[in-house]
């Protein structure tokens, strides 16, 4: 985290930075950065849903109703919020396994998220899927992939889709920080630069793969991860929502109008621990960092005190968008809890798109798998 | 001997064969400062030193290649996959260099390498991260694969493989590194290629490997409540196959189930049912039957994990089956 913590003061430091984030303005204007106290308040509510969605999902955690890996956002929010909020609502998003905020954030509905980490019928992958594979195409979102750096060459297929049809869409690909010693990384950024894809990679740089800190496995700085195939790399506080959207926002412009792919090196903090096994500190950061970070870099406070000290925001007013981000998560959590299990009828539905007339698809001999034929022929929707 | 657990008793597989050969180093994802992923490594770094306990980036294709590189200038490399799950991104490696570098070369370059981590489903964790991989290690040609379900078979099949001079994978469980057992504190070996009766009966022989053997034996005590006792086999090892051990159980019961945790198709369980109808056709009196994870990705709900997954009472029931035919022609 220190190489990150050098870069908090300033405010963008992109190779190649836009025009608007690039920390000329004067500090108290900067805060506000031209939106209206409507859309202020506006991302505060969505980031305080997101914090207020990883409570109720870590509390449901602990009483055994999402099982297996659940990884939380809690720290990094302003990536949901500050990068994905300026997106259009056809732009395409795909991320890694800690994206339950991003889901949120592209346009699934809290109650779908949730019930999807409930593993239930009514979740936005049917309950298939988990925590880290929350999917909904019809609101642009590609995943949830739990191969680390696996949702790479993804991203850039979505990318290359969208250029073949001639759309003007983006992709927004999101990696955590270790996900870039991968080898799919380079040559999916090397792919993206030939053929100039409407992409940007976004690294949730929170310093560290589980347990170990980026600087000890790799050998140069993030921002020098994208040069060599000519990408422009830029750095933003991730922890500022306001700075992130407005950066987000100008950047997502250039690349619908052919500015081809970019690498943003978006500096944050884990404040939980990896996933809801592991533990918050240990030998590989201090409990002192953690509070640390939590104290000062929390982009939840951070947006709340800036919105308070320029006058734009009560605290009546604070504890009524808290109350109803609270109110919609609780009720998240009802819905998910009241929704039925998926039906074991459903097992072999989506292992494939199509069942062939011919032959046998399913070869475990079970008497609920489909056979050859049999489900076109009985005319059972369920598995045709 | 002291009674360990399974996690305890590859750190002691490790260190016995770290104390007698220099040669032999551990690399993978979090096996040093943060003492492995499930804590496998504990205090390995602390004993050997960031030379022989290295932890890597999270680069399965490179690290992988980089030890079976190291393996051909004649280190012996300790490979650790966080878990076989994310092997699948070096099965270039594993498959087109590790397997096939000392044919190619005309036996000039061995490759002793071992590779080993966690295979199979823990709970919930869904498609991507509950995979069996055996097939995907045991199908190739110059690749060994050990599959320990006890502490015991834990130390000594790790041991084998880092001594062993060609690439061999050791498939271990997560849902296997809390059980506890005896095992032996001097320095013990156990050679690949010994299948272990985990369990005697004279009517069903269950064959199995892996987490799955303490599936097999719990659908063993079922059965004997109903009188019927089964012959559980553990592999211990794919490859090499103990095929002497499978002929004796179905000439012993003449009835066979196999259990694996992975699917179905060109699974382990096809290559031993060729086997017994190739081998022991005239032992059998009713057919070989499998009992594998159904033939889906593993969906994430609970009570569709539960079902994709090859439980007890699937076992039973199967050895029911090839009871209930018996005299049916196969
Ligand atoms: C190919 C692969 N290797 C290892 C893992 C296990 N694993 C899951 S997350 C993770 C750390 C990833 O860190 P980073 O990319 O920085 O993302 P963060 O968790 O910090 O969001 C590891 C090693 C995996 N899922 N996939
Ligand atoms: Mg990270």
């Amino acid at each position: 985290m220190a190489r990150a913590n050098r870069e908090m003061g300033a405010a963008v430091a992109g190779i190649e930075g836009p025009e608007a984030a690039n920390g000329r303005e004067p500090a108290a204007a900067a805060g506000l950065r031209g939106f209206s106290r409507e859309e202020l308040h506006g991302l505060l509510a969505d980031m305080l849903l997101y914090r207020r969605f990883e409570e109720k999902a870590e509390e449901a955690y602990a009483i055994g109703r999402i099982g297996g890996f659940c990884h939380l956002h809690i720290g990094q929010e302003g990536l949901a919020a500050g990068a994905i909020g300026p997106l259009r609502g056809d732009d395409l998003v795909i991320t890694a396994y800690r994206e339950h905020t991003q889901a949120i954030a592209k346009g699934i509905a809290p109650r779908a998220v949730m019930a999807e980490l409930y593993g239930r019928a009514t979740g936005c992958s049917g309950g298939r899927g988990g925590s880290m594979h929350l999917f909904d195409t019809t609101v642009g979102f590609y995943g949830g992939h739990g191969i680390v750096g696996g949702q790479i060459p993804l991203g850039a297929g979505l990318a290359w889709a969208i250029r073949y049809r001639g759309g003007d869409q983006i992709c927004i690909c999101f990696m955590g920080d270790a996900a870039v010693n991968q080898g799919a990384f380079l040559e999916s950024l090397n792919m993206s630069a030939v053929w100039r894809l409407p992409v940007i990679y976004v690294v949730e740089n929170n310093g560290y793969g589980m347990g170990t800190a980026f600087a000890r496995v790799s050998a140069t700085e993030m921002e020098a991860r994208s040069g060599a195939y000519g990408i422009p790399a830029h750095t933003v506080d991730g922890q500022d929502v306001l700075e992130t959207y407005r950066f987000f926002e100008e950047l997502a412009g250039r690349v619908r109008g052919g500015a081809g792919p970019q690498f943003v090196n978006a500096i944050t903090y884990r404040f939980r621990g990896h996933s809801m096994s592991d533990p918050v500190s240990g030998t590989y950061r201090s409990r002192e960092e953690v509070e640390s970070q939590v104290e000062e870099r929390d982009p939840v406070a951070i947006l709340r005190e800036r919105l308070m000290e320029a006058g734009l925001l009560t605290r009546g007013e604070l504890e009524a968008l808290d109350a109803e981000a609270r109110a919609a998560c609780e009720d998240a959590a009802e819905f998910a809890d009241a929704s039925p299990l998926p039906d074991p009828a459903t097992l072999y539905d989506h292992v494939y798109a199509e069942i062939n007339p011919h032959g046998r698809l399913f070869l475990d001999g079970r008497p609920g798998a489909p056979t050859g034929g049999r489900a076109r022929v009985d005319g059972g929707g369920r598995h045709g | 001997m002291a009674e360990i657990t399974y996690r305890e008793a590859l750190n002691a597989a490790m260190c016995q064969e770290m104390d007698r050969d220099d040669s032999v180093f551990l690399l993978g994802e979090e096996v040093a400062e943060y003492d492995g992923a499930y804590k496998v490594s504990r205090g390995m770094l602390a004993r050997y030193g960031d030379r022989r306990v290295v932890d890597s980036p999270i680069s399965e294709l490179g690290f992988a290649g980089l030890c079976v590189g190291a393996a051909m200038a004649g280190l012996r490399p300790i490979c650790e996959f966080m878990t076989f799950n994310f092997s699948i991104l070096a099965l270039d490696q594993v498959i087109n260099s590790a397997a096939k570098m000392l044919y190619m070369t005309n036996g000039q370059i061995p490759i002793p390498i071992v590779f080993r981590g966690p295979t199979g489903a823990a709970l919930q964790l869904s498609a991507q991260h509950s995979q069996a991989c055996e097939t995907y290690y045991v199908h190739a040609p110059g690749v060994k694969l050990a599959t320990p379900a006890t502490p015991a078979d834990a130390k000594g099949l790790l041991a084998a493989a880092i001594r062993d001079d060609d690439p061999v994978a050791v498939m271990e469980g997560e849902l296997l590194y809390n059980v506890r057992g005896e095992v032996p504190d001097e320095e013990y070996v156990i050679p690949l290629g010994v299948a272990d009766l985990k369990r005697s009966g004279d009517d069903v022989s269950i064959i199995t490997h892996g987490k799955m053997v303490h599936v097999a034996l719990q659908a063993a005590r079922t059965l004997a409540r109903e009188e019927i006792e089964a012959d559980v086999l553990d592999l211990r090892s794919l490859r090499p196959l103990d095929a002497d051990a499978i002929l004796r159980t179905v000439a012993k019961t003449n009835r066979v189930v196999y259990l694996e945790e992975g699917w179905p198709y060109a699974g382990v369980g096809a290559q031993i049912v060729s086997l017994i109808q190739d081998e022991a056709f005239d032992d059998l009196d009713s057919p070989v039957l499998r009992v594998t994870q159904a033939d889906v990705p593993m969906p994430y709900a609970k009570n569709l994990e539960q079902l994709a997954k090859p439980g007890v009472k699937a076992v039973v029931e199967a050895c029911r089956k090839a009871l209930y035919t018996a005299g049916t022609p196969a």
